[in-house]
């Protein structure tokens, strides 16, 4: 099945078994998203790529395009929720962006400036939350984890390791990782692994690598976070090539 | 912080049970709650052990074990007592009864005694309302509470009595069925809808089911028929028939009698299913607070073997073959949305899936499923046994047949009534004896908070639907109050999956409470609105989309429910400074002017 949808009044191609999202990335329309990275099977939790798509809200990372579908993206209502979605990954965790290392690479952050957001708006939860420093070169700090899963699908479908789980309900959802001792020291994880540099915030780091890059040339001084995604997009085709790594 | 316990030979214990589930990955969550009754809680030995036993990586197995309430990673005492905490128990006075179970025993919620003998803590609605306030003892439940139950589950607890000894009538459970119309009145043959449907043939019957115009008894009515056309439609090298007992909707008890007195029907209904789409293969998912009815249902299904009604070449028709099996839920109120119950069913967490695809396609192990309510399954059995037209006899136009309530809080008689689609909210409250009502949740927590100035309304698909539950508030009651329990519901049963229900009924509880404590302002009513909207529109499923219901109904419908409670500042932060003292006050054992804020 193939054919073209619109989105907010532009026509975009699709072919058999693209989604909404991979239709628009493909087509240089950008649907603003963090748990979404076209090199992975797709997720749908994030929730900021949700649209209107024949008056229904879908999530378009995971709805597949059909013939005629009339979506609507790029609405201030849309980009308010998004906003709100925002708010709410930056008050469930603890996120300090001046002190963060991944300040300035990181996608949470930039997702902020990208949909305006001026304040946290909501409460704080404060939520007590583990950090891990096991491992020789990879640095865990939950504090910062927005549960994307990018890490879970980079270690289960390209490292083949299983390196990340998901454990715990609701609020008390967390990244586990695969070891008895609960220590990322105790996997098989190495620094070269995909899942080590997958991840939109700084929940994962590389040590000894913080400050090499100053502050003012890193990813998001440089671009919006619109531009990095579109541009991601294109370094992922063309779709024949060995995993995108 | 507790030593680790002693395991010995945990390894050989462990190879036994998974080996007894042919180490099946599929069989994950029924293996984990074998080990979390031999241990009391699952040891992280014992999630390394079952992942190598069922080749599933050890964070698959953790994530499982993490997910389901009743699943505990920490050694939870050998009592475990968890008071259900549905609104009717509140009315019924569980918190107090709580106080003083863990005075006797010298207990904190959620927290072990100190010689590790027993914990306790609160659990989502265990569907005894009517016979409240109840509670689980080691997934036992436990009716009619009060002061000398609880000194008398006391006792036997200081004295380390094994709870198969305790007197059982701690443990009765009663029907309390009140009235009855079609589905609970007219008596039922085992055997006679799947004869019906072998002399009509599938199609007819299927035509039948159709005629009836059934629709899901789960709440959200969905056609039946059109949801078996499509299952019996769709390519697959198997397909599935599951009926859903996971009744976790906070006031609904319905299931508990159907499969308790009318089990074999259920099993029919399914039987009859599985003629219609060549299904060889039920299963009952049962949600863990109904485990006691287990024994029970296993009986009647070896009952239903014995007499040609499951199996092979079913009542002797040469290729029939069907068999049901019971897989047990273990405390997760999301398990009854159908498509987390599969991938409960598959051993995972019960986490629902993005669809397209629906289970009518791709459900369990991606091949075609049809999951129904336990409700549902009894009605398709009477309409194979007595038509669709007989079936369509009562109720409205757009609600065939009858309705099976689950009818607690202020009212004489709680328990269970059946009434033909249509009947009025009034007539309902008239027959129960409710006591000058005030208001009634119809639907539970997700369903719709009626206030007494639409009584006249009825429980049909077309105005008031519902997968069972109906509470009565009456005058005096404090709504917020109920709204608070609610929202505390929801965010504890929140999967954690999307952003949007896992912050946002965190954050719907906490402005609920702030408003209850007497600290909201009209900004907070706003902020409630508005976290409703997105709630609804942006989550990943029936459960963030309908989480916001009994919020946005109390603020449009009782405004005298939380206006007294308002401050009149149009802001006050959710920080309270002074409240952020106590830890200090407490350590230095001051309570003066000097230690307060002005």
């Amino acid at each position: 099945m193939s054919g073209t949808i619109t989105i907010d009044g532009k026509t975009v191609p699709f072919t058999g078994g693209q989604t909404i999202m991979d239709a628009a990335l493909e087509a240089g329309v950008y649907i603003p998203h963090l748990c979404h990275n076209p090199e992975f099977k797709p997720h749908g939790s994030c929730k900021l790529c949700v649209v209107e798509a024949n008056g229904r809200n879908v999530t378009s990372c995971t709805m597949p395009a059909s013939p005629d579908m009339v979506v609507i993206n790029d609405t201030p209502e849309l980009n308010e929720d998004r906003k709100a979605l925002v708010q709410m990954l930056f008050v469930e965790g603890n996120h300090i962006c001046p002190a963060c290392e991944a300040t300035g690479n990181c996608q949470l952050q930039a997702a902020g400036y990208y949909l305006h957001m001026q304040s946290p708006r909501f409460m704080h939860f404060y939520p007590p939350r583990r950090v891990d420093a096991s491992h020789p070169d990879i640095f865990l700090d939950l504090n910062r984890c927005i549960l994307c899963e990018l890490c879970v699908r980079a270690s289960r479908d390209i490292d083949k390791k299983n390196v990340f789980g998901i454990s715990g309900r609701g609020i008390d959802s967390h990244l586990v990782v695969n070891s008895e001792s609960g220590k990322l020291g105790d996997t098989n994880m190495t620094v070269t692994d995909k899942a080590a540099h997958v991840c939109p915030t700084g929940a994962i780091l590389i040590k000894r690598k913080g400050y090499t890059m100053p502050i003012g040339k890193r990813t998001f001084d440089q671009k919006t976070l619109r531009e990095f995604h579109l541009e991601q997009q294109k370094r992922v085709e063309p779709k024949d090539g060995p995993d995108g790594g | 912080m507790m030593q680790p316990p002693d395991l010995p030979d945990i390894e050989q214990r462990l190879a036994i049970i998974c080996e007894r589930h042919d180490c099946e990955p599929h069989r994950l969550l029924q293996i984990l709650i074998e080990v979390q009754e031999m241990y009391a809680f699952i040891p992280p030995e014992a999630i390394t052990t079952i992942g190598k036993h069922l080749n599933l990586p050890r964070v698959s197995v953790e994530g499982a074990a993490g997910f389901y309430s009743f699943l505990s990673l920490e050694p939870a005492g050998q009592y475990r007592v968890l008071f259900s905490d549905n609104v009717t128990d509140r009315m019924l006075g569980n918190e107090e009864l709580m106080r003083h179970f863990c005075n006797r025993l010298w207990l904190e919620p959620g927290k072990v005694s100190e010689d590790e003998l027993v914990s306790t803590d609160l659990t989502s609605c265990t569907g005894m309302c009517d016979q409240g306030p109840a509670a689980l003892i080691n997934g036992w439940p436990v009716t009619r509470l009060n002061r000398e139950r609880i000194d008398l589950i006391a006792d036997l607890i200081l004295s380390k009595s094994p709870v198969s000894d305790w007197p059982p009538t701690l443990f009765e459970v009663n029907d309390n069925i009140r009235r009855t119309a079609r589905l609970l009145g007219e008596p039922f043959e085992p055997g006679s809808a799947i004869r019906a449907a072998l002399m009509r043939g599938a199609d007819a019957t299927l035509g039948e089911l159709k005629l009836s115009r059934l629709r899901g008894r789960g709440g959200a009515g969905y056609v039946t028929a059109d949801k078996w056309t499509a299952c019996r439609n769709s390519q697959g090298a198997a397909r599935y028939i599951v009926c859903n007992a996971d009744e976790g909707e906070p006031g609904t008890f319905k299931d508990r009698i159907l499969l308790n007195r009318y089990a074999d029907m259920v099993f029919e209904g399914m039987t009859v299913g599985a003629r219609l789409l060549g299904s060889a293969k039920g299963f009952l998912y049962l949600r863990g607070e109904y485990r006691y009815l287990l024994k029970k249902l296993e009986e009647v299904l070896v009952q239903r073997c014995e007499a040609g009604l499951l199996g092979s070449n079913i009542l002797g028709e040469p290729g029939f073959d069907f068999d049901i099996e019971i897989h047990l839920g273990a405390g997760a109120y999301i398990c009854g949305e159908e498509s987390a119950l599969i991938e409960s069913l598959e051993g995972r967490r019960g986490r629902p899936r993005n669809r397209p695809p629906y289970p009518a396609q791709h459900g369990y192990l991606d091949q075609p499923t049809v999951v129904n309510n336990v409700e549902t399954f009894a009605c398709a059995a009477m309409i194979a046994a007595c038509g669709g037209k007989w079936f369509r006899e009562t109720g409205t136009r757009d609600s065939s047949g009858s309705k099976v309530l689950s009818i607690a809080g202020d009212c004489t008689l709680p328990g269970i009534y059946e009434y033909p689609f249509g009947v009025s909210v009034q007539k309902i409250l008239e027959d129960c004896g409710a006591q000058e009502p005030y208001a009634v949740q119809v639907g539970g927590p997700s369903g719709i908070l009626v206030s007494w100035q639409e009584f006249e309304r009825t429980i049909s698909f077309e105005d008031l639907p519902t997968a069972g539950a109906f509470t009565i508030f009456r005058r005096g009651r404090d709504i917020l109050e109920a709204v608070r329990n609610y929202a505390h519901f929801f965010a504890h049963e929140s999967c954690g999956f999307c952003t949007p229900c896992r912050v946002g009924t965190q954050l719907q509880k906490k402005i609920v409470d702030k408003i209850a404590n007497g600290h909201g302002t009209a900004s907070d009513l706003e902020e409630l609105k508005q976290l409703g909207h997105l709630m609804r529109t942006m989550s990943h499923c029936g459960l963030g989309h309908t989480a916001p219901n009994p919020v946005l109904d109390m603020l449009q419908k009782f405004p005298g429910a939380y206006e007294q409670k308002l401050t009149s500042l149009s802001f006050e932060p959710a920080f309270d400074l002074d409240a952020a003292l106590a830890t200090a006050r407490r350590i230095t054992g001051r309570d003066d002017p000097w230690a307060h804020l002005p």
